[in-house]
């Protein structure tokens, strides 16, 4: 008689839950409450897209598909380098694959990628399960806005950066001459010719007070 | 008996039978649904999704008729109609008010228990002619679960009939008094559970063990033949709770028995079949050896006693 208590346990507990209100979703007829990171759909942001193929090369099922070009920017000044820039063709995701892991949101450099909470999409046809550029630029609409930062936390990086003070404001070929309001240029680090003097060692460099020097002069 | 009479008792046990076995089945539907919190079928027909079993009936009809090429045809045609035939057999002998029963026979409780019986071969026939190893699997299972709960309910129908004095269940019926609650309350007991592990309900459906084997017996079957094996184990329940009902929770008797004594059998068998489904939601499947274990270990001598019990109470003429 020893599993007695089990069995009625058992018993009661199922009586006890039909004479309780049902908690069932009426899903078609009721709107879901779907928590705010829930993985409905891929959207795209294709301006932010750099067509760099990480997303492609990371995704475990393969099911991203990406063609781009290269499209070549003449150069803005006189003598300059042409820039060249990946132009995105095609960019498809095929959801009959896609297991919805998010490697491909999460190793996205760029922002091009996010989660929309969108999950009717379902199709009667498999290859309509492929959601072309078009259709995934759609979901961006529904991607709801990324979540305020902790108090606590840090400045995102830009931010900080931007903020910082201005560091060596008036010493000798001090990139950040400017006053130190707004952002410091980067200083280009080149190096050496052997045997010519070091630029910050006392004598200023025969171009101080000149811009920094940029691509467009090239070094002999 | 008129031949028009007899065609109209033939009907309405065939109306019974049609509409009683779809009665449980919504019935579990919901009281399994509200069991688990959850709200059943809602959708078919409007209201509470009455009409759910009427559409997977329709549903059974559309779908192809298939027998594999490596079974025995004739054998894996017929086992639906083995399973389902004999309930309805059964069904025609229990009497539901003095008077109302389509066959009142005099060997009524004999021929119950016979047809009972002969329903379950249709699972073997179908587990032996599927040519298909989940198929046999399921039935020898289904072989060793019969032949150990036949002989429980077997006993626990002697102690009734001994009880009161005859094999006719109307007799029986109608010899029953509120004591014997008390009385063949242990026989009831083995015979409820018993019952439950002849129709391979679970906790005892082993043969058909869905996530071991694949729906057991049943694999190879589609579409209307499948419906008839889940028909039959509708009608069993029905045909089980009518009997317990009848014999042990005493039919007819109760208040205004003399115009609503149908009402009060139907009301109490349908309240047994809640027990029925009751049991499915709350227990977990048994494991084939604690199966035979209850089996032989409890309810056989728990029904022998009862028998006992039952010998003393007549001869001492309680
Ligand atoms: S979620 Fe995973 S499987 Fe789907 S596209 Fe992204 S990386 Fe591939
Ligand atoms: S990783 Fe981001 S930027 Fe790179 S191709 Fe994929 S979506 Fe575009």
């Amino acid at each position: 008689m020893r599993p007695l208590p089990g069995i009625l346990k058992g018993l009661i507990t199922t009586a006890r839950t039909a004479l309780r209100p049902t908690h069932t979703a009426e899903y078609p007829d009721v709107a879901p409450e779907l928590p705010p990171r829930s993985r409905g759909v891929i959207a795209l942001l294709e301006e932010n897209c750099t067509s760099c193929m990480l997303c492609a090369r990371e995704c475990p099922d393969w099911c991203i598909y990406i063609d781009s070009h290269k499209e070549t920017i003449p150069a803005t000044t006189e003598g300059g380098r042409d820039r060249q820039r990946n132009v995105l063709d095609r960019f498809a995701i095929d959801f009959s694959l896609c297991m919805y892991c998010g490697i491909c949101i999460e190793v996205c450099p760029f922002d091009a990628l996010h989660w929309s909470p969108q999950f009717e999409y379902a199709e009667v046809d498999l290859l309509d399960l492929l959601h072309e550029k078009d259709r995934l630029g759609g979901w961006m609409a529904s991607v709801p806005p990324p979540p305020a930062l902790d108090e606590k936390a840090a400045e995102p990086a830009e931010i900080a950066a931007a903020n910082r003070p201005a560091r060596g404001a008036g010493l000798a070929g001090g990139a950040g001459g400017a006053g130190g309001s707004g952002p410091r240029m980067p200083r280009t680090v080149r190096p050496r010719a052997a045997g010519s003097p070091r630029p910050d060692a006392g004598s200023p460099p025969p171009d101080a007070g000149s811009p920094p020097p940029d691509a467009g002069e090239a070094s002999p | 008996m008129s031949l028009l009479e007899a065609a109209l008792r033939a009907a309405s046990v065939l109306a019974a039978f049609l509409v009683l076995p779809l009665l449980v089945g919504q019935a579990e539907h919901k009281v399994m649904a509200h069991m688990q919190g959850r709200l059943g079928p809602m959708y078919a027909g409007g209201f509470h999704g009455w009409a759910q079993l009427v559409a997977d009936g329709v549903k059974f009809v559309q779908k192809e008729d298939i027998t594999p090429r490596a079974a025995d045809r004739w054998v894996f045609r017929l086992a639906p109609a083995v399973a389902l035939i004999p309930y309805l057999l059964a069904m025609a002998t229990i009497p539901i008010h003095p008077g109302v029963a389509a066959v009142d026979v005099p060997g009524s409780l004999v021929l119950v228990l016979a047809a009972t019986s002969v329903g379950a071969l249709g699972t073997l026939m179908a587990g032996w002619a599927s040519a298909n190893k989940y198929a046999l699997l399921g039935g020898l299972r289904a072989a060793a679960q019969l032949v150990s709960y036949e002989l429980p309910i077997v006993l626990a129908l002697a102690s009734i009939a001994m009880a009161g004095g005859s094999l006719s269940l109307m007799a029986l019926t109608q010899a029953w008094s509120p004591w014997w609650l008390l009385w063949q309350l242990p026989g009831g007991l083995v015979f409820l559970v018993a019952a439950c592990a002849e129709l391979q309900r679970p906790p005892f459906d082993m043969p058909v063990a869905d996530a071991e084997l694949v729906m057991g017996a049943w694999t190879e079957y589609t579409g209307l033949r499948f419906a008839f094996f889940l028909l039959a184990e509708y009608a069993g329940i029905v045909v089980m709770s009518l009997l317990f009902a009848v014999l042990w929770l005493g039919g007819w008797h109760g208040p205004f028995e003399g115009t609503l004594g149908w009402l009060w059998t139907l009301l109490k068998g349908f309240g047994v079949a809640v027990l029925v489904i009751w049991v499915r939601v709350a227990w977990p499947r048994l494991r084939e050896d604690q199966l035979q274990r209850l089996a032989w270990l409890w309810l056989v001598p728990i029904a022998l006693a009862q028998l006992l019990l039952t010998g003393a109470g007549v001869v001492m003429g309680w």
